[in-house]
């Protein structure tokens, strides 16, 4: 117990230290704050165009979806990061641009024999109404579902496009992408899903309608489940804020991002 | 002048004191404002006794959840505690001083690692284990028992071992002259003599257990329902309020704030309990010197 309020009081008073010297330059300031899918594309894109101009700083946030579009409407960020379907109503206000877009996979341990799933079959494994692999031509074997949290982007975009999903509570609910690999790479008889940047050879992408979640096919149209990633200012983007945008939205920005896994906004 | 120097000084740690309270009653204080108002405009019997929780839909039903960390911290204590104790006694009556030293500073040291590794290890070990032996999806009421029950140990042991020190030779060397073998002197009057030291370990344990939060996360699975087994997946009052926390807003938010109040409540009463059962024995003792 003592040595954990050591090391909050050192957290603090590092935090003061970095506020204090941070003060010192007198850089333009904004602060990005939203999605954690999109954070680490974002902090590498504020680096570079801070590592470009020395007068201006970016600090890059997480939090959520949800708070990226709270923290915009109330002027806590500039910048709120949103990758969601649909934007809430109150986002109505803010001005919206996509940065970015981001495909969602459907995945199940490598041993599964289940190579495609339907819309149809997604929406029945998600609601408990098809519980058994067998039902749709695996092994004799219940289904583990594993989903996010509620008010997780992915989850919000996720239900929003396949419809008609009340999660059975049955689900295993897993709090990042990285636990939700995690999950289904550990379970023979898991289905999830997560951002389409983070598979590896642990798990297996199925074909959702027969289609693949690949970068073409989601830059083709094809596959269905993609959402799109939103930058949100309040009123017309200004200042840094309007740099980083038009930074990140560049030839070069866009490069970046198609590079570590998210497709391109156009 | 040095008389004030000694006020001041006085005066100055008794603010130090008081910041420390200050902070917990803030905290309290910060919880309930925001929980309560929640329980009452809902109500508190769908609150607390429905099964629905859909905070998108304006559904905050949190029995599962209370269900949930009460069966996970009985399975925690039914592992922890009876280890713990026997681990303790063992340490007190039938190993070497010298021995002691040794694994006393040892077992403590188990209370200084993360419970992010405890997690881990659940997740990467336990719950396959569990998974391919006893059916189930792994993630479950079971794996987190086990983790919490093994996080637990600690604290069992190092309070109980306090408790049993502290019996006075003269009970056991008693109990030897009038014949006992060693166990019956450590059961019959050692154990005794220890009894509120001992209780007040374990239900010190039972507050660790119901607030622990990342390892339970990692290993319980989180899954929303009124568990049927000890294999079913399962989501605490803390790993309710850790997941959704970053994302919720309004209603939602108060919700979760009226989690922890339900928490503090309980860990309240935990740590009551506890305060009392120490107290008796001081007072036993004192009567004893009498």
């Amino acid at each position: 117990m003592k040595s954990y309020w050591k090391i909050v009081t050192g957290v603090v008073l590092c935090a003061l230290a970095a506020a204090g010297t941070g003060c010192g330059r007198k850089r333009a300031t904004i602060t990005c704050a939203g999605s954690t899918a999109f954070q680490p594309f974002a902090e590498k894109l504020a680096e570079e165009l801070m590592a470009k101009r020395n007068d201006i700083a970016i600090t890059v946030q997480g939090g959520g979806s949800a708070v990226g579009v709270q923290s915009a409407l109330s002027g806590a960020a500039q910048i709120g990061m949103a990758d969601l379907v649909n934007l809430p109503p109150e986002a109505k206000a803010l001005t919206s641009v996509v940065v970015a877009r981001d495909g969602i996979a459907m995945v199940v341990h490598p041993s599964n024999p289940v190579g495609n799933l339907t819309t149809e079959q997604v929406r029945g494994i998600f609601n408990g109404a098809i519980r058994n692999w067998k039902d749709i031509g695996g092994k004799d074997a219940p289904i583990t579902v594993v989903s996010r949290e509620a008010g997780s982007g992915t989850r919000t975009s996720f239900e929003q496009i396949v419809t008609g999903i009340h999660l059975t509570k049955d689900a295993v609910v897993q709090d990042s992408n990285g636990t939700i690999r995690e999950t289904v790479a550990n379970d023979a008889n898991a289905v999830g899903y997560l951002t389409h940047g983070v598979i590896n050879e642990k798990v297996k992408a199925v074909t959702v309608d027969g289609k693949d979640c690949t970068m073409e096919a989601i830059m083709a149209g094809a596959y269905k489940l993609v959402r799109p990633v939103f930058f949100l200012t309040k009123g017309a983007p200004d200042g840094v804020a309007k740099d980083f945008i038009v930074h990140v939205l560049s030839a070069e920005g866009q490069a970046i991002i198609k590079k570590n896994g998210l497709i391109p906004a156009k | 002048m040095k008389f004030n120097r000694e006020k001041g000084v006085e005066r100055l740690l008794l603010l130090v004191a008081l910041s420390a309270i200050a902070s917990l009653a803030l905290i309290a204080v910060f919880i309930l404002k925001e929980g309560v108002p929640f329980m009452l405009k809902v109500g508190p019997g769908n609150f607390l006794l429905s099964s629905d929780w859909q905070p998108d839909a304006g559904k905050f039903g949190i029995y599962p959840m209370i269900v949930a960390s009460l069966w996970v911290t009985l399975g925690a204590m039914l592992i922890g505690a009876p280890l713990g104790v026997a681990g303790a006694i063992f340490l007190n009556e039938f190993v070497p001083r010298s021995v002691m030293r040794i694994i006393k500073p040892t077992i403590e040291l188990l209370a200084g690692i993360p419970s992010v590794v405890f997690g881990f290890i659940g997740v990467v070990v336990l719950a396959p284990l569990i998974r391919s032996h006893l059916g189930g999806p792994g993630l479950s009421v079971l794996a987190g028992s086990v983790v919490l029950g093994i996080m637990v140990l600690p604290t069992v042991i190092s309070i109980s071992t306090d408790a049993i020190s502290a019996v006075p030779n003269t009970y056991r060397e008693g109990a030897l002259a009038l014949g006992a073998t060693r166990w019956q002197a450590v059961h019959m009057v050692v154990l005794k003599a220890a009894r509120s030291g001992i209780v007040a370990s374990i239900i010190l344990a039972m507050g660790r257990a119901v607030g622990e939060t990342m390892a339970v996360i990692m290993v319980a699975g989180n899954a929303v329902k009124v568990p049927h087994s000890a294999l079913d997946s399962v989501r605490t009052l803390t790993a309710n309020i850790a997941l959704e926390m970053g994302y919720a807003t309004g209603m939602h938010r108060q919700a979760l704030f009226a989690t922890g109040v339900v928490l503090l409540v309980v860990i309240m009463i935990l740590n009551s309990i506890a305060t009392a059962a120490v107290r008796r024995r001081i007072g036993g003792k004192g009567n004893t010197k009498k």
